[in-house]
Parts: structure tokens; C-alpha cells; sequence
């Protein structure tokens, strides 16, 4: 296996008869950002617990920072940071005690103050645990799988419940990260945050890779860049270079390998027919489409099972 | 890489600064502060009022021998289970799942609620002689005996912790270790001694068993600490037999530590 910061190969999770994952391989080249995206179920989770050392793999084989997660679990912990999605944190503690504790298990922790005043914790700094709402309860989470300057970090679903300014506040920290040469590997729901965090995404479905690449790759390894046009309505435009459909009265929707000679060739057809255009729209498709189009077929499935 | 340069603190730090935290989050959880400690002092303040009377020609009264045996149940209650119990809510929760992706050990996270439950055992044996003492005359003993107590103390503590460690491995689900917990935990405080006593009302039979497992021991060595030398007359073996309870504590250590380092689990059994 070559030098990355997580290596992961033909993994196998199982839970009873139930397979969560199933052969999935991926890596993450160190100082990368790698978000697995994917449903409920889809087995991000359970890839998370075996590359944290959670839980070993019932097949293929997990290395992390060139390490066994479950052999050489002392050795790795300490380059650690682990972000877990929920719990495990005393409850009657304050959000400041709670994150002290966890720096001092560290070798050469960050300042815990630092991250307090990040973060916006500062405000609840001597609140309890269980006081704290769901997306303050993320932020301190986040602060604690920070705290002990690691080299690589699993987040898994790091944003999950915070408002719009923390989610802003947590992406800034991880580009941070990343220019700090600090790998990650993220699971998110969030195709936006893929999208601008993202070296790399991997797609899952069913505990299965259903795609993997930069989210340029992905999108455009689709070709689903558009053209919509608004013009008069009724016209026929044709031409090899491209494809169109009137979707509704008087809007085209044009399609094909749309280079810079497709789309001046389709707006000069529409000059040609002397039709009156109103509006010119290129719309490029986000992750959020390729991510729609690979897991329909699963959506569907579990539709139809109900 | 800076951060292998530097040093990582060692496992006892980490479990000192766990300890710390387990006992601010111990104190502010008043239903537990209150219930651990005001238990005992209840039962203790119940028994001596039910049982005014004194055991024949030695001046020694029910309530003071009550004292005694109940610092055997002041380190169950502290050292089993609060220990198991709370060791089963952070395994539920993931607490012990959080701190196994850091760098600490677990044996610092046993050493914090190691901590915790001495600290705890110290404030309830403190809680019930104060009761011994101002309510029912109780004397306090001579210097020999604190040395004896330190020790039985100790053992004890120990012991019950080791015991709450491993059984708290077959506690399912947080909610049902407090009843799990105290079944043997009552059990063993009727036949040992600890609410009967002389333990020689028992069936012999009863004894014999009760004498297999620690809080026999544990209350007669506590009776011995603070009860006159002619009470050991209603003991089992009319002696206070101090050397066999040293040996069946060690070996009950042993065995609980065993059972910890083969049962302990760091998370909730798959589902």
C-alpha cells in the first residue's frame, strides 16, 4: 500500500446478516480532504469506526497513517482526531472542563482558549454538557477532535444540526486544516459542503463505492452541462452539435458535449431563426445532481420495498 | 513532527485529571450525591431504632454494632455500585467509545473512577461513624485498629470496584444496572452479617456460601475495627479470624481483576 493518510481496501462490516459495508476501497493521500457522501445506511458510519479503530473489519484490510487502527491503537491515537457524531461527553461538565480534559491528554495540545473563542464557545464556557444545544454540543465535539494538533481527523457529519454561521466557522477551520497539511476524511449529507470542502469525494450506496473523484471530475465526467434558452415559442433548433427540447413553451433546454463552439452554434441558430431571445442560462450540474442520479436506483428500491 | 517529539502524559496524570472531573461531575449531580450518602445513613439510623436493645454482659448496643457492619455496605454501595453503574452509562452513552479515540488508556480511565469511588467511600465510612459516633455513643478505637482498618478498608474498596468492573461487562443497558447491581449486593449483606447479626442465627450452610464471597469478611473486619475484643464471641468462628480475611480479600482482588481485564469493553455490544 502506498504512503496515504488512510488506506482502505476491499473492507467488509458486518452486523449479524446484515452487510453495512461491503469491499469498499478508498484512500486518502495526506493533507487531502476526502468527504464520503452517501444515505442513511449507506455504511459511511460503520467505514468511520473501522479506520478509527472502533471496530475491526470482518474482511479487507484498514491502514491508517500507515498503521493498524486496532493493533497499533496507542501509537495512533495520539495523531488522532476523532469527531463522533453524537454522546460521550460528561454530561454535568462544563463545556470549558470538558475540553481541558481532553488537552490534557495531548502531548502538545492546541490552546484550548483559542478554540473556545473560534468556535464562539466562550459564551458557554462554564455551561453543562447537557445544557448546551445540538449544534453547541457539534462545536465543542469538533474542538475536542481538534484539541490535540492532529495529523489526520475523522469528522463524521461534522455540521450536522449547527446553524448557518457555525457551519461557515467549522468550514473555515478545516481549510484551515488543510493548508496546515493536516488530512481529513468527512462524512456529510451536505452536497454544498462536499463541493467546497472536497479534494475528493466518494460517493456510497448500499456500503458499496458507486462513484469516486474530484467534485470536478464527478461533475463533469457526467457532461450534464445545460443551455437553457428563452425564445419564442414552437421553434425546432437542430443541429449535430448538440441536442434540444422545448420543455415548456418558448424554453429550450439544450444538451450535448456543450464546448464554447457548441453553445456560440446554438445561440446562432436562434439568431438565424430570428427568434427574440430573452434569456441565455448555462447551468452547470452541481454534486447534488451526480449524487441524485447514482443513488436514485437505491431510493427507489427502498420506495419500492415499503 | 512536533507532536512525536513531545511527551505524552503518562497514564496516571490522565487518569488524576479524569478523576478530578468525575468528582465535580459526581457533586453536581445532587440526586446521586444525596441518594449515595443519605442511603446508608438511613438504613443505619433505621436499623438502630428498630433494635434498641445490647448484646448480653458486653454494653455493646445493636445500633453500635450496626455501625460497624454497614462500612461494609458504605464501600458496596460506593465501590460496586457506582462503579458498575456507572461504567455501564459510559459505555452506553459513549463516553468510553470517545476516550478510546484518545490517546489515554484504559487503564486511566479506570484509574479516574478509581478515584472517584475512594473519594466516595472515604465521605460515606466518614457519614456513618459521624452517625455511630454523635447518635449512638459509638467509641472510637485505638491506633492499632485504624491500621487494621486502613487496610480492610483499602482491600475492600478494591475489591467491590474490581467486582462493579466486571460485572458492569454483562449490565445490558444503563438503565436496568441499578437493579442488576443490587441483587447480589443486598443478598450478600443478609447472609453475611451485615443486617442479621450474630451471623450465627444463619443455617451453617448459609454461612459456609456467604463465606466464599467478600462482605462476610469485610463486616466482621469492620466489627473487629470498632467493636470491643469480647463481641467476637458472636462470630462465625468466635474468633475475628483477621489473617483468612486478609487472604480471602487478596484473592477476591485477584479474581476481579482477572474478570476486569477479560470482561472489559470499551463499547456496547453489537446490535
Amino acid at each position: 500500500m502506498t504512503d496515504g493518510a488512510v488506506e482502505v481496501r476491499d473492507v467488509v462490516v458486518r452486523y449479524g446478516a446484515t452487510t453495512a459495508v461491503d469491499g469498499v476501497s478508498l484512500g486518502v493521500p495526506r493533507g487531502r480532504v476526502l468527504a464520503l457522501l452517501g444515505h442513511n445506511g449507506a455504511g459511511k458510519t460503520s467505514l468511520l469506526q473501522v479506520c478509527e479503530g472502533f471496530r475491526a473489519a470482518d474482511g479487507g484490510e484498514c491502514r491508517v497513517l500507515g498503521l493498524d487502527p486496532i493493533a497499533d491503537h496507542d501509537a495512533l491515537m495520539p495523531r488522532l482526531g476523532i469527531m463522533l457524531q453524537s454522546g460521550g461527553v460528561y454530561p454535568w461538565a462544563t463545556a470549558g472542563e470538558i475540553l481541558r480534559l481532553f488537552a490534557s491528554f495531548s502531548a502538545n495540545p492546541l490552546s484550548p482558549d483559542m478554540l473556545i473563542d473560534r468556535l464562539g464557545l466562550r459564551k458557554f464556557e462554564r455551561t453543562r454538557f447537557r445544557r448546551l444545544s445540538g449544534g453547541e454540543q457539534q462545536r465543542l465535539s469538533l474542538a475536542i477532535a481538534l484539541v490535540g494538533r492532529p495529523e489526520l481527523v475523522f469528522l463524521d457529519e461534522p455540521t450536522a444540526g449547527m446553524d448557518t454561521e457555525s457551519r461557515h466557522t467549522t468550514w473555515q477551520l478545516i481549510e484551515e486544516l488543510r493548508s496546515d497539511g493536516v488530512s481529513v476524511l468527512l462524512t456529510t449529507h451536505l452536497l454544498d459542503e462536499a463541493e467546497r470542502l472536497a479534494d475528493d469525494v466518494v460517493i456510497m450506496r448500499e456500503g458499496r463505492v458507486a462513484a469516486t473523484g474530484t467534485p470536478a471530475e464527478l461533475t463533469a465526467a457526467a457532461g450534464i452541462d445545460l443551455l437553457e434558452v428563452r425564445a419564442d415559442a414552437g421553434l425546432q433548433p437542430q443541429s449535430t452539435q448538440f441536442a434540444a427540447v422545448e420543455k415548456t413553451p418558448g424554453e429550450y433546454v439544450i444538451t450535448g458535449n456543450l464546448d464554447a463552439a457548441a453553445i456560440a452554434e446554438a445561440i446562432a441558430w436562434f439568431a438565424k431563426a430570428g427568434a427574440q431571445v430573452t434569456a441565455v442560462n448555462t447551468r452547470r450540474r452541481t454534486l447534488e445532481d451526480v449524487y441524485l442520479a447514482l443513488t436514485a436506483d437505491a431510493t427507489r428500491k427502498a420506495g419500492a420495498a415499503r | 513532527m512536533t507532536v512525536a517529539a513531545a511527551v505524552l502524559p503518562g497514564t496516571f496524570t490522565n487518569g488524576v485529571a479524569r478523576g478530578k472531573v468525575e468528582i465535580l461531575q459526581f457533586i453536581r449531580d445532587r440526586t446521586a450525591v444525596v441518594f449515595t450518602f443519605a442511603f446508608p445513613a438511613m438504613l443505619l439510623l433505621l436499623f438502630g431504632t428498630i433494635f434498641g436493645d445490647s448484646y448480653d454482659d458486653t454494653g455493646v448496643s445493636v445500633a453500635q454494632v450496626y455501625t460497624a457492619s454497614m462500612i461494609a455496605y458504605g464501600a458496596l454501595n460506593t465501590g460496586f455500585i457506582t462503579m458498575g453503574s456507572g461504567l455501564a452509562l459510559d459505555r452506553e452513552d459513549g463516553t468510553l467509545k470517545r476516550l478510546r479515540g484518545t490517546p489515554i488508556t484504559s487503564t486511566a480511565y479506570l484509574i479516574g473512577k478509581l478515584i472517584l469511588v475512594f473519594v466516595l467511600s472515604v465521605a460515606e465510612v466518614a457519614m456513618l461513624l459521624l452517625v455511630g459516633v454523635l447518635v449512638y455513643d459509638m467509641p472510637l478505637p485505638d491506633a492499632s485498629h485504624w491500621l487494621t482498618f486502613v487496610w480492610l478498608f483499602l482491600l475492600s474498596v478494591i475489591v467491590c470496584t474490581l467486582c462493579g468492573v466486571a460485572v458492569s461487562a454483562i449490565v445490558k443497558h444503563a438503565r436496568s444496572a441499578g437493579a442488576i447491581l443490587n441483587v447480589p449486593v443486598v443478598a450478600l449483606q443478609f447472609v453475611s452479617g451485615v443486617f442479621i447479626h450474630p451471623i450465627t442465627q444463619l443455617p451453617t450452610w448459609l454461612i459456609t456460601v456467604a463465606s466464599f464471597f467478600p462482605v462476610k469478611w469485610m463486616s466482621q473486619g469492620f466489627r473487629y475495627v470498632f467493636l470491643p475484643d469480647s463481641m467476637k464471641q458472636y462470630e462465625a468462628a468466635g474468633q475475628w479470624e483477621l489473617g483468612r480475611t486478609a487472604l480471602v480479600l487478596g484473592a477476591w482482588c485477584v479474581i476481579g481483576l482477572v474478570l476486569c481485564l477479560t470482561t472489559f469493553r470499551w463499547t456496547e455490544k453489537d446490535r
